[in-house]
């Protein structure tokens, strides 16, 4: 009974300490018994065809509201702002760290905008920057918390996104704040290209961008290992903590970026609803790692999740169904997804022994 | 150390102490009482390997029993056995002259009156001594109130009757190391002590599993003082399995030797010396190890450490030649396998320097990455969560290192990185040579293998290893055996730090004994496997001679 065991119980996948953030399956490419590798490729593209089958089942449902250039244009232009923080969100997630304050610097980038538009009189080109710059800082903040005091980035992000939030609601006394400069808002959506909105090409040029640089750089080699063996990348000369600390950094920028596309869409900003903003951001981040490359946190995957989530909302949405249908839609698709995940490592794992 | 080389005594011993309180030991009458524990015939297989053949063990009231052997010689498997955790092929087992049935369940050894130690003690270092102590209970729950003003009490007084002054109130964590063995060794007697009270046993007996591997020698001193007085106050009798011929020699009554699962023999201490037990542990095996002698004398030195201290480390001093490979050795806790990991800034040392070709670092701020910068490579004993990620590919794992060489104007290329690491592969003989292969599903001798290309491309000045071939399979042995040959020919200094001594005696020049974080000897000239081992196991008498046996 002791030798029967003896070798599975040697087998589990030895995660690097301090790997939590990556819950997904390990492999993408193992040496395949006959059959793995197709069954790998079906689950690269799994999630592709289930967008596609929610564009098609809506289409079936609502002939005439659903599948029209004007619907499309709404879904893929509405949702720029939650594509920019899901990509920003990877980040943090690849090397092994959660950013819960995401959103809420996104909410206080758009709000320190308007107000700096709006009632200090700046003009919006040096509003934008300071917003942005407020929203590097933010990240500089966490992630030297994280790395400099070794703080769990869970506890750490919790609490410098409820500070932010409550920034926000100080700069604005709680109000919403309107009538930022149109030239914001020309930019982000009131041009448009093929009729959709220039937001949604920013987030197409974020994503090849972070895609990039995950696939073609050493940076994104060293991001992979620093998420999956900390220890191993130290030991094998990566600067840990500063590739660490670098993640939040551009985690920030990322939610910079995507809090002026928010002021920009809203002309303004408004206290409360950016953090609704933080589930779905993370429900995209977990299911675009069960896609593309089945295990790792990767761009176009996130792409793919956030508008499959957007196309069943927006659905849904002309269905005439309520709006707590969107709660029940992320929080769904949020577990959903990390159970997924955790079945498919299983399952790989189980394989090899 | 004013301990006498030749026939040494044990300090301690009922059996030669008139004045011992209890009825003289097993070992003075021919009709012993019966014994505490006696192990018939036991063994134990796992799949095809024997751990544990035919072993008899048997322990007498009052007495302190020794349990020696090597590592992998079944000491361990043996008291999984007892405490219940492993299910024995075969044997039996008496208790005061009760036969037990095999397998015991979970915990049953406490109704039989057993109680374990073990090296890493089962302490809460955030709770207090007095939670700690009455873990069981509190667990238990047996009364829903504690009086804590009379339990620390209580606790007081039995710290007072080992003659231990503990305060029950202080936090396991701000205890030395040595009064958390106490503690702990307390607590197991106090166990048994208990179960004595309830169920009337008369019995008991305390295992010690390797408790003093991490105490200093006071700590030792202190620990073994308390031993006695368990025996002596007849609670328990107590079977002491260490490394250490010393420690065993000063305080057992008896000494049984396991080696390679079998009982070589079962002696009393006082009759037995320390060259007999050498013999019993190592065997005499005459194939000789020695593969190669090299003439290094001459090469010039490549890399100096000097004053290394950290961890049990005190003062190390020591040079590596150009070419050569430098073994270091000790027994477990000795603090030889910190070296490479101070060496290379994984740790960080407390103080001291290395020097290699004229550059020197201070070794308290020596860091993983400076030593890359600088040539150096580690590979480390924990592959699986030091040296590689399982997870990955074995392709991602070997390029980690020289990702920067592929660069090009367009980013990494892909596809050039990924022929090149075949190439690698093939070269160091991992199979299967492909690059996309998932990391965990090589064997260990591969893993071993693609680590070394990993680290070899680079082609690193300084080779810092630890248990380099531990897991690995004999084939791929030697292959690693003959690429670290081959790497230290090209002119690069190697150092290996293994508890292996035949592996040791395959790859290494020469080889340094560590004992108790000081060096104590080096074994030159024709490096074998039972000069290891006799200097490793005579280390602490070693320590004022350089006298090569």
């Amino acid at each position: 009974m002791d030798a029967g065991t003896q070798p599975s119980t040697s087998t589990p996948p030895a995660t690097g300490d301090g790997v939590d953030a990556e819950k997904s399956p390990p492999q993408e490419r193992a040496v395949p018994p006959r059959g793995r590798l197709r069954s790998l490729s079906f689950e690269r593209w799994a999630l592709l065809i289930a967008w596609l089958a929610v564009v098609i089942l809506f289409s079936l449902l609502k002939p005439h509201d659903y599948p029209t250039s004007g619907n499309f244009q709404t879904i893929f232009g509405s949702q720029a702002v939650l594509l920019m923080l899901s990509l920003g969100l990877i980040l943090p997630l690849t090397t092994g760290d959660f950013d819960l304050s995401i959103a809420s610097n996104m909410s206080f980038t758009a709000m320190l905008i308007a107000v700096l538009n709006t009632q200090h009189g700046w003009s919006i080109v040096p509003a934008i920057l300071v917003g942005l710059l407020a929203a590097v800082v933010v990240g500089v903040i966490n992630g030297g918390l994280v790395v400099l005091i070794g703080i769990d980035s869970f506890i750490v992000t919790l609490g410098t996104g409820t500070v932010m939030l409550g920034f926000v609601q100080w700069i604005s006394n709680s109000n919403d704040i309107t009538g930022t400069s149109p030239g914001l808002t020309t930019w982000t959506i009131g041009n448009r290209i093929g009729g959709i909105s220039l937001i949604f090409f920013y987030g197409v040029l974020a994503t090849l961008l972070l895609y990039y640089i995950y696939e073609y750089t050493s940076l994104g080699r060293r991001l992979l290992f620093v998420g999956r063996g900390r220890s191993v990348s130290r030991l094998s000369g990566l600067h840990v903590t500063r590739i660490r600390w670098g993640s939040f950094i551009f985690c920030g920028l990322f939610a910079g970026l995507a809090g002026i596309m928010y002021a920009g869409s809203l002309g303004g900003a408004d206290p409360a609803s950016g953090q609704t903003f933080l589930l779905p951001a993370f429900a995209a981040a977990f299911l675009g790692a069960t896609a593309i490359l089945p295990g790792r946190f990767n761009p176009i995957g996130t792409f793919i999740a956030v508008y499959f989530l957007v196309s069943g909302i927006t659905g849904l949405q002309l269905l005439g169904v309520q709006n707590f249908v969107q709660q029940l839609f992320y929080g769904g698709a949020l577990v959903i997804a990390v159970a997924l995940s955790t079945l498919v490592r299983r399952q790989s794992t189980r394989s090899q022994s | 150390m004013e301990r006498a080389q030749g026939d040494r005594s044990p300090r301690t011993s009922p059996a030669q102490e008139p004045g011992a309180k209890l009825a003289p030991g097993p070992v003075t009458g021919s009709e012993s009482p019966v014994p505490v524990l006696k192990l018939s015939d036991l063994s134990k297989a796992f799949g095809g390997a024997h751990a544990l053949l035919g072993v008899d063990l048997t322990i007498e009231p009052g007495e302190v029993h020794g349990l020696l052997g090597e590592n992998g010689s079944g000491k361990s498997t043996l008291i999984k056995i007892l405490n219940g955790f492993h299910t024995p092929n075969s044997g039996s087992l008496q208790i005061a002259g009760e036969p037990i049935a095999m397998p015991l369940a979970p915990g049953q050894f406490r109704e039989l009156g057993l109680s374990f130690v073990h090296q890493d003690l089962g302490l809460i270092p955030e709770l207090s001594v007095l939670e700690n102590l009455r873990v069981g209970e509190l667990i238990a729950n047996r009364s829903s109130w504690i009086a804590w003003r009379t339990e620390r009490q209580r606790a007081s007084e039995t710290f007072a009757r080992y003659g231990l002054k503990l305060d029950p109130a202080a936090m396991v964590s701000e205890l030395t190391q040595t009064e958390r063995a106490l503690l702990a060794i307390v607590r197991a007697v106090e166990g048994i002590r208990t179960r004595q009270d309830e169920s009337g046993i008369r019995h008991g007996l305390l295992v010690l599993d390797e408790p003093t591997v991490f105490l200093p020698r006071d700590g030792i001193d202190q620990l073994f003082r308390t031993v006695r007085e368990i025996v002596s106050s007849g609670d328990a009798s107590v079977l002491f399995v260490s490394h250490d011929l010393d420690e065993v020699l000063e305080v057992t009554d008896r000494v049984t030797v396991l080696r390679d699962g079998r009982r070589q023999g079962t002696v009393r201490t006082a009759e037995t010396s320390e060259a007999q037990l050498v013999e019993m542990i190592i065997g005499r095996r005459l194939e000789s190890s020695a593969l190669h002698v090299q003439e290094l004398a001459g090469h010039e030195v490549e890399l100096s450490v000097r004053g290394l201290c950290g961890g049990v480390l005190e003062e190390l001093d020591f040079d590596i030649r150009k070419g050569e490979i430098l073994g270091i050795t000790g027994l477990a806790g000795s603090g030889f396998e910190d070296v490479p990991y101070f060496l290379f800034g994984a740790e960080n040392a407390g103080a001291g320097t290395l020097s290699v070709r004229g550059v020197t670092f201070d070794l308290p701020q020596m860091s993983p990455d400076r030593a890359v910068g600088n040539g150096f490579a580690l590979l480390p004993a924990d592959r699986q969560r030091d040296g590689s990620v399982a997870n990955l590919t074995v392709g991602d794992n070997v390029m980690l290192q020289v990702l920067p060489r592929y660069r090009s104007f367009y980013g990494l290329r892909r596809r050039l990185m990924n022929r090149r690491a075949g190439e690698l592969l093939e070269h160091f003989d991992v199979r299967p040579p492909d690059p996309e292969a998932a990391y965990e599903n090589l064997s260990g001798g591969n893993q071993q293998k693609a680590m070394l290309a990993k680290w070899l491309q680079t082609e690193p000045k300084v080779i810092f290893l630890h248990e380099p071939t531990q897991g690995v399979d004999v084939g791929a042995r030697a292959q690693i055996f003959a690429m670290l040959g081959d790497t230290a020919k090209s002119g690069a200094c190697v150092l290996c730090a293994s508890s292996d001594y035949e592996q040791l005696a395959a790859v290494c020049d020469r080889v340094l004994i560590v004992a108790r974080g000081r060096l104590v000897g080096e074994v030159t000239g024709e490096v074998t496997k039972e000069r290891i081992a006799a200097k490793v196991y005579s280390s602490v008498t070693l320590r004022d001679t350089t006298e090569v046996i």
